[in-house]
């Protein structure tokens, strides 16, 4: 749905260059959820707005639903931004307007008559349950309510792509898992492609389906979320589940991605004579499946025998120094 | 003090018609004036945001000559602007003398002074709701007359309150050198005549007119403004 290839863009300051993307490839597959997580300033906010192009990269090419935006003239562009929705971390809302106005204001800019509005309208309010705040003017909502008003207006031209510039980070925690909820409802019931930035792991963890790390304007890892976490020595995989930092000798990590019915802890001690020692672990909710990891030691001559057996039957198995 | 009252009772009559009309001089080439000044104004403030770097259409060459035109005549005193202009104001109006000749100088003087106020009210509108229209698809048109102008309305009606007073004070001066109003009043009777009774009068009217204008814009500041 975006595919975004060899994307480039430096800025020139007074006395030297900074590369906020260096040769970005993105690639965001129809109906998922793709977050960017990285540290301010990795470059993350740059690459958002080259999507629909706030940002015109300096190299690189976008193409958004079929259509390569960096080829497209100033009207083509224009027309094809309404297929694009917004989501800004500050809201962005006009405060001259109601609610209701502020989320009829890119049908307005699409040319979309009073009459339809005011249904589409409606029905968004409906949608993100704001409709007894129709009249109200953002000033008078809290960060969370206002926030509902950016994704209505967001999706008010019916958008194929949502774009989320750290939508939930202006929010405290129980705001942010209501509109990521809000968001993956979206995204699941609207089959709305969308792709969001985020300095927070958790945000990856509870609604993306694949997720890239950027550091200093380039991806360090990218992919499906639960690819990743079986990837040995992920980086992603170890933010989304911090271990203890010191382990006795011949502990291993067990990362399990799907549900086990064998009873594989019982079967090495048996089979293969070890002992097991659980250290540690924890079991999250990623990407609408549970994932679980476990610290253990394991000592014994045939060590290594019980450890491929682990493997053979789906785990991953990591060496902890 | 029962004296001067009493005086001032007795004179009444004959003041009264003097001052009215005086006070409709000054409405007259105030609201003129304000018209214009709006007119081109309100244009020049947008251009000066809209070509500055970062702005809507980025024209540095644009916005240092436009930037320069309004230095210059912010710094003209406006006594000074107004008799340097007089062969224009000829030109328009086809005299000098009068409120409707004086509401050449008085334009041209608040019009520099209002783009400014424009601009600084267009600049603190949030950056992110123009990005976020751009997003939309919006045109650069739409953004002004839909984003940027509706977003500042409250500081654009304090700036222009700010200039209307500026224009009522103005136009007293605009009197001296004939331009009527009642700041002609004040120069004529009180100042040539020695006469207390017509000064003071003035005085107490121009602070009328002018916590009328503030009154107002206050009033409708607070209407729309939402934030």
């Amino acid at each position: 749905m975006i595919n975004a290839e060899g994307l480039r863009k430096v800025y020139r300051l007074k006395n030297r260059e900074v590369v906020a993307l260096d040769a970005v490839d993105l690639n965001v597959r129809q109906g998922e959820v793709y977050g960017v997580v990285g540290q301010s300033g990795a470059g993350k906010s740059t690459l958002l707005r080259c999507v629909n192009l706030l940002e015109r990269p300096d190299a690189g090419r976008v193409v958004v639903d079929g259509a390569d935006l960096t080829a497209l003239s100033r009207p083509r562009l224009r027309a094809a931004r309404h297929g694009i929705g917004m989501v800004h971390q500050h809201f962005a809302l006009l405060s001259s307007r109601t609610v209701a106005a502020n989320i009829a204001f890119p049908l307005e800019i699409a040319g979309v008559g009073a009459a339809q509005r005011r249904r589409r309208v409606a029905e968004l309010l409906e949608l993100v349950g704001l409709t007894d705040k129709a009249k109200a003017y953002p000033a008078q909502l809290s960060g969370g309510q206002k926030q509902r008003v950016g994704i209505a207006r967001a999706l008010a031209p019916n958008p194929k792509v949502l774009l989320s510039d750290e939508a939930t980070s202006a929010l405290d925690p129980q705001t942010t898992a209501s509109i990521l909820g809000l968001l993956r409802d979206l995204n699941r019931e609207l089959g709305l492609t969308v792709l969001l930035i985020t300095h927070e792991m958790d945000v990856i963890k509870q609604i993306c389906d694949s997720a890239a790390i950027m550091e200093n304007g380039s991806f360090t890892e990218s992919g499906q979320v639960l690819e990743l976490l079986e990837t040995p020595g992920s980086l992603l995989a170890r933010s989304l589940f911090p271990l203890p930092a010191s382990s006795p000798p011949d502990t291993v990590t067990l990362t399990y991605t799907r549900q086990s019915d064998e009873p594989l802890m019982s079967q090495i001690t048996r089979e293969f004579d070890v002992d097991v020692n659980i250290i540690g672990g924890a079991v999250e909710e990623v990407a609408g499946h549970s994932v679980g990891r476990l610290n253990v030691r394991v000592t014994g001559p045939r060590r290594q025998a019980a450890l491929d057996h682990l493997a053979g039957h789906g785990l991953i198995v990591e060496e902890v120094r | 003090m029962i004296e001067w009252i009493a005086e001032l009772g007795q004179r009444w009559p004959d003041m009264w018609p003097v001052l009215w009309l005086g006070t409709l001089d000054t409405l007259y080439m105030v609201l003129w004036s304000t018209l214009f000044t709006i007119l081109f104004g309100l244009p020049l403030g947008v251009l000066l945001v809209a070509t500055d770097r970062g702005g809507l259409t980025p024209a540095p060459a644009v916005k240092a000559v436009l930037g320069t035109v309004v230095n210059i005549g912010r710094s003209l005193p406006f006594i000074v602007l107004m008799v340097a202009v007089l062969s224009l104001t000829r030109l328009i109006t086809g005299t000098t003398l009068g409120p409707t000749a004086a509401i050449v100088p008085l334009s041209i003087g608040a019009i520099p002074f209002f783009a400014r106020l424009v601009e600084t009210s267009l600049r603190e509108v949030d950056r992110g709701v123009v990005e976020a229209s751009l997003a939309m698809g919006a045109r650069r048109l739409t953004i002004v007359g839909k984003v940027l102008l509706p977003e500042a309305l409250p500081g654009l009606i304090a700036g222009l309150v700010m200039t209307i007073v500026a224009l009522i004070s103005y136009s007293a001066m605009a009197g001296a050198i004939g331009g009527g109003g009642l700041g002609d009043i004040a120069i004529r009777y009180g100042y040539q005549r020695f006469d207390d009774y017509y000064l003071w009068a003035t005085v107490v009217f121009l602070v009328l007119v002018v916590q009328a204008a503030q009154s107002v814009g206050d009033f409708l500041v607070r209407r729309v403004s939402h934030r």
